[in-house]
């Protein structure tokens, strides 16, 4: 075929030629090639986007810690970035997330389990097609309206079961974070769980066993790998979640693991200085970007158990 | 009489796990109940809170120190600017990331390389795009605390979404449509912007969608940045009466968007600028869930409509 390369076609029988538009262009070819380059340099923006973000937050962060010595950012039980007597114990913003999140998973992962198991293994078609959309809609809710709900509705409500509960806390800013989760660990189970095999099922009835008996024995064992993806995404979602808990848990740095105390969190924290105005390059300004790489790495490290979970409990059909 | 004996205790076995499946059953039932009645409650609150602050004046006047007065004139402007230049970005990269991945992309390094980026971007919390965004948009390229570091950082933020979505609707169409447009001499860029591209459409709208609604309410990266909460002026328009008719200065200008004005309003004391709050909430959320439900509608009517 290269020899046609530019020119005419010829009919092989008469020599006429057939047509121009037959003939292979350089120029369609040159084409191809460009828009294929653009197609790729689109692509690899994800893989940019990932090294800027390493790059960012790495760059600052050495700098931070030319300035405070590894050891004060762990060890160092007080947080007072922006004071003069300046300490920088990361414990203490860690111990906000951390409690955050756990008071988020215990209302997420046993609501969305259940919610979950409900959905792909009770519910009737019509239930099921109401229900998806539906989380699907809670998802979409944006955070500061959670928020909003938090500090002006739930506070409220608890404060009438406990009096004594500060207007900022951990306990309602979790509870609502825990209800925004709901729909990612719901759906991701069960996904997971209607991925199993329908013999595995009809073998399970086949022995008389129930339907809940099927679906706590059967079912959940066997999807458990995907339930554990759901799980790590909840925990990473409830790690990286910000304006729940700048509106509602106060921004007061405290290291205490009772929910009932405010608290600031990482996240609350680079939200409270970047309100402020500080200016770039100040020792302020680059503690944002080493809370910043703590919480990469904690979702980094929850990201990578989530991966050793799926590894030790896949199963294969 | 003790064969009678062990069938009565068989029949109540299965009568007791019978009872276990209805329990589950209900419990399920509920615990969708609780996502139904909080979300009933969050709308019911905010809606009295707040309805009585919707009025024309509270979408055309600007935030004032007096609750009564302030509105989100700046705030919905700004909002509708940065969505501008969210979607200018990711709409062309996320679809032509989506398309090279599942048209182009040999199997190699470089593919896998991307596709797990891809996977990791979308787990990124969404604050450290806001610290991406600081370092890189606002003081390296030097585009300062304006609209345009604001709608890129939300592009990146929302392209996993849009790529994820274009790949699944790509990946929807049989092989033959490409193999019946290349047996009849099209190219392979001929045969995706003729056929994969306008038959993948609705999908790819759909991603669109989803990530545009996430956009709209994402607060934490844009505070980052640097928005202002209390801006009383609007960017400069971006038509203009005299020749060249665009005018671009709006990207650089600074703003506020519609959740930050929210966050503003929530997080004072006084108790007046809570119901400016609920109002603002209410605006949001109307404004996302029907955005969603529109995305749900045409994966809907996509599932219903079209048999390869």
């Amino acid at each position: 075929m290269s020899n046609l390369t530019g020119t005419a076609i010829l009919d092989p029988v008469t020599a006429h030629v057939v047509s121009d538009r037959l003939a292979r262009r350089r120029s369609r070819h040159v084409k191809e090639r460009v828009i294929e380059a653009l197609l790729l340099l689109a692509a690899l923006v994800s893989v940019f986007t990932t090294v800027a973000i390493v790059y960012v937050l790495v760059s600052e962060s050495v700098e931070f810690f030319r300035h405070v010595p590894l050891t004060d950012f762990l060890f160092d039980t007080q947080w007072t970035p922006l004071f003069a007597d300046a300490h920088f114990g990361i414990m203490v913003l860690l111990s906000g997330t951390l409690l955050s999140s756990f008071v988020a998973l215990a209302v997420a992962v046993p609501l969305g389990t259940i919610i979950a198991i409900y959905l792909s293994e009770f519910a009737p078609f019509s239930v099921r097609e109401i229900a998806k959309p539906f989380l699907e809609l809670l998802g979409g809710i944006p955070t500061i309206v959670y928020g909003y709900f938090a500090l002006l509705f739930v506070t409220p409500l608890l404060q009438k079961l406990m009096p004594e509960l500060p207007g900022f806390n951990i306990l309602s800013a979790g509870l609502v974070m825990g209800i925004m989760i709901i729909p990612y660990v719901a759906s991701v189970s069960e996904d997971a769980m209607r991925a199993v095999p329908m013999a595995l099922r009809e073998g399970s009835y086949a022995m008389g066993a129930t339907r809940f008996q099927t679906a706590i024995r059967v079912v959940t064992p066997a999807a458990f790998s995907g339930i554990a993806a759901a799980y790590i995404l909840g925990i990473s979602r409830a790690v990286g979640e910000t304006m729940i808990l700048a509106v509602a848990a106060g921004m007061q740095p405290n290291l205490t693991w009772n929910p009932l105390e405010p608290a600031a969190t990482i996240t609350s924290f680079i939200v409270q200085v970047a309100l402020g105005d500080l200016p770039h390059g100040s020792l302020g300004y680059q503690t944002i970007f080493a809370a910043g790489l703590t919480l990469c790495l904690l979702t980094l490290f929850f990201n990578i158990l989530g991966h050793l979970l799926r590894k030790r409990f896949r199963q294969v059909y | 009489m003790a064969l009678r004996q062990e069938i009565g205790e068989i029949r109540a076995m299965i009568a007791r796990h019978k009872r276990w499946d209805m329990a589950f059953a209900l419990l399920g039932l509920l615990a969708l109940m609780v996502g139904v009645l909080t979300f009933a409650a969050l709308f019911t609150q905010m809606a009295i809170e707040g309805a009585a602050r919707l009025s024309w004046d509270f979408f055309t006047s600007f935030p004032s120190r007096r609750a009564a007065q302030a509105g989100i004139l700046s705030a919905w402007i700004g909002s509708v600017m940065v969505m501008i230049v969210t979607a200018a970005t990711a709409v062309p990269l996320g679809v032509g990331a989506g398309i090279y991945l599942e048209e182009y992309a040999p199997k190699n390094w470089v593919t896998d390389l991307i596709e797990i980026n891809v996977t990791n971007l979308a787990g990124v919390p969404s604050i450290i795009y806001g610290l991406l965004a600081l370092g890189l948009f606002v003081y390296q390229f030097g585009f300062g605390q304006s609209v345009l570091s604001a709608g890129l950082t939300l592009g990146l933020l929302i392209l996993p979404v849009v790529i994820v979505a274009t790949r699944e609707a790509i990946r929807s169409i049989p092989g033959v449509i490409r193999e019946g447009a290349m047996a009849l001499g099209a190219t392979r860029w001929q045969t995706t912007a003729d056929h994969i591209v306008p038959y993948s459409l609705p999908g790819i709208l759909t991603g669109v969608i989803i990530g545009m609604s996430r956009a709209i309410g994402e607060t934490a990266p844009v505070i980052t940045i640097g928005a202002l909460t209390f801006i009383a002026f609007l960017p400069p328009s971006p038509v203009q009466a005299e020749p060249p008719f665009l005018n671009f200065e709006w990207l650089l200008s600074g703003f506020t968007v519609m959740p930050i004005q929210m966050f503003n309003w929530t997080s004072r004391p006084d108790a007046a600028f809570h119901a400016n709050a609920a109002a603002a909430g209410l605006v949001l959320v109307v404004m996302t869930l029907s955005m969603n439900a529109l995305a749900i509608y045409i994966r809907y009517r996509l599932r219903k409509n079209i048999k390869w």
